[in-house]
């Protein structure tokens, strides 16, 4: 425990003094903040129009959950947003380590290789709670003046699934930067992944086959949608810890076999 | 402390360390000597648990380094080639850290943090962060993470590569400082690093170690030896059979020079055996061209020992 403490701190203290850091939550606290600005105002308006003319066609009026769609909408938009940027956060951790030739000094350490997987991924995944956390501020914005009242159990639902996919992206992220050492291939190669997680559903064109429905379970972005709907499902609790811990498996793996592998 | 016994490894073709058998007791200084790529490196990576041995056995403190490696990694102090840092980390915060990871207490992270810095002169140094250090002063910053948790055993590798001759000096200075303290074994290319550091030399080359003693020893039984280089006219194998007598003489050499015999013949120091080997040319009926002396350098010792056509002759 000790071990790993002592490998978190480093790690998000060195997180804190690097420009991609900062450039990182910048960036993305920019994207975000904008989009819900100027972006969400549109889609409102769209919303109306066409809430408008159901209500012409039916003959009764709709009620439109302003700060419901707010609330989706950004959270949406946090999660495209993540995919973008956590391969920028984790291409770093292992390949610069090698690099650096401060993989050889960790290795002749008395640390195991859990300990260090673990306080990397555990480092990365409290920087990236750091980097959505403002965006609570956007949405609090949003509960003081919401009318209908605001629906705070999806606002937590989604943070929840918010916070458990970018576990994955991380864990995803430091595996295969434990497997280069450069950290731009690391990068790419991390994004590609993520990206084809992200809209593996769209090629299960049919959801009756059984191939449909696998790929429509992998799709990270479909579990997801639940949580912005206010469903914790068991299933999709189940497929991000799952991933996740995968993640690290293969990283603790990549680890230990590169004590051998350089035989 | 150290006991090293029939290492072999190989990186898939040809070995890079063949059958190494050597042993560094407690409280000394042994110095890995041997020109580049002679496996110096893959032999401290086997020593430190990084690499894993083909075949053999390496042992620190009684543990073995394949089987009980936790339990060598918490007894030894490491430098790699390159110093292992976290350039955006400051001197002090980066011993802390790596204080950590190898286990010294808490409560005894300031004190062993300030011995470190204090015996590598970093102390004015600690609040610096490492990338804005000259590479002097990284390089004390990596041996100075090699003792910062009181290792048994440091193991340096070229701990003086790539600095200007004061640097080298400084981190000379300081391993002499910590040689009361610790047991080192240290790695370099350099003869006089181990000449002036070492209480014993390894000689390694091509993966073998061809030569282990005091230097002192080293110096009096080679670079003690004399050279006599001779231009003579005459047949070769008569040649040899007629100076080879003469008592005192290691080896003869001969190769054609345009049309001459070039001779090269080593004796014993201290024997001046010109006068002999020259009475013994001409009575033997060879026309004697030239005849001069030279003195084995200890680069030459090491040269010798190094380079393989050498090593056959001289052993
Ligand atoms: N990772 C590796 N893969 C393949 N060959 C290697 C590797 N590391 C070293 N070698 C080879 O092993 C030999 C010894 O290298 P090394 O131990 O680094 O020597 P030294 O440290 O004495 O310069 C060299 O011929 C080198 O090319
Ligand atoms: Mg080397």
């Amino acid at each position: 425990m000790k071990n790993i403490i002592a490998i978190y701190r480093r790690e998000l203290g060195s997180y804190f003094v690097s420009p991609i850091a900062y450039s990182v939550i910048g960036v993305f606290l920019a994207i975000v903040g904008l989009v819900f600005y100027f972006g969400m105002f549109s889609r409102i308006i769209t919303d109306v129009m066409r809430y408008r003319m159901q209500a012409m066609q039916s003959g009764q009026a709709g009620d439109i959950d302003v700060p419901l769609i707010l609330l989706q909408q950004l959270m949406g938009f946090a999660a495209t947003v993540s995919l973008f940027m956590v391969p920028m956060l984790t291409m770093g951790s292992y390949a610069e380590e090698r690099k650096r030739g401060t993989m050889e000094m960790l290795m002749t350490s008395p640390l195991t290789e859990l300990q260090i997987v673990l306080g990397k991924f555990f480092s990365g995944l409290t920087l990236y709670i750091l980097l959505i956390a403002p965006t609570l501020v956007f949405n609090l914005y949003v509960a003081k003046f919401s009318d209908p009242s605001f629906p705070w159990r999806i606002l937590w639902s989604s943070y929840l699934g918010l916070v458990l996919l970018g576990a994955v992206l991380i864990a995803i992220g430091l595996f295969i930067s434990s497997l280069t050492e450069n950290q731009i291939v690391a990068g790419v190669v991390t994004f590609a992944v993520a990206l084809m997680l992200w809209i593996i559903n769209i090629f299960a064109s049919d959801a009756g086959t059984t191939t449909g429905q696998v790929l429509q379970y992998l799709s990270v972005i479909r579990h997801y949608e639940d949580f912005t709907r206010g469903v914790i499902d068991t299933t999709s609790l189940v497929f991000y810890l799952t991933l996740t811990a995968l993640g690290l498996f293969l990283t603790w793996q990549s680890l230990n076999s590169m004590r051998w592998r350089r035989a | 402390m150290i006991e090293v016994e029939h290492l072999t490894k190989s990186y898939g073709r040809g070995n890079a360390v063949s059958d190494i058998s050597f042993k560094v007791n407690k409280g000394e200084i042994v110095g890995f000597l041997g020109p580049n790529g002679a496996g110096k490196t893959t032999t401290m990576r086997i020593i430190t648990g990084y690499l894993p041995a083909t075949s053999g056995t390496a042992r620190i403190s009684g543990f073995d380094v394949a089987e009980q490696s936790l339990e060598v990694r918490k007894r030894i102090g490491y430098l790699p080639e390159t110093p292992p840092l976290y350039p955006e980390m400051s001197v002090h915060a980066y011993l802390e850290f790596i204080a950590r990871i190898k286990g010294v207490a808490t409560a005894d992270i300031t004190n062993r943090t300030n011995y470190a810095m204090e015996a590598t002169g970093l102390l004015e140094r600690k609040d610096d962060l490492i990338k804005r250090l000259s590479r002097g002063y990284k390089q004390r910053v990596g041996i100075a993470q090699a003792i910062v948790h009181d290792p048994d055993v440091v193991i340096l590798d070229e701990p003086t590569n790539g600095l200007d001759p004061n640097q080298i000096l400084e981190v000379r200075n300081l391993i002499n400082r910590l040689s009361g303290e610790h047991t080192i074994i240290l790695s370099t290319h350099i003869l006089k690093e181990v000449e002036e550091t070492c209480q014993r030399v390894v000689i390694i080359n091509k993966g073998r170690i061809v030569a282990e003693d005091t230097p002192q020893n080293l110096s009096k039984q080679r670079a003690g030896s004399e050279r006599t280089h001779l231009l003579i006219r005459g047949d070769e194998a008569a040649v040899k059979a007629a100076i080879g007598t003469i008592e005192g003489i290691h080896s003869i050499e001969a190769k054609d020079k345009e049309g001459l015999l070039d001779v090269t013949v080593e004796n014993q120091a201290g024997t001046d055996l010109r006068s002999q080997i020259a009475a013994r040319v001409v009575t033997s009926g060879f026309e004697l061209f030239e005849l001069r002396s030279e003195s084995l350098s200890l680069e030459e010792v090491f040269r010798q020992l190094t380079t393989e056509e050498k090593t056959e002759a001289a052993s």
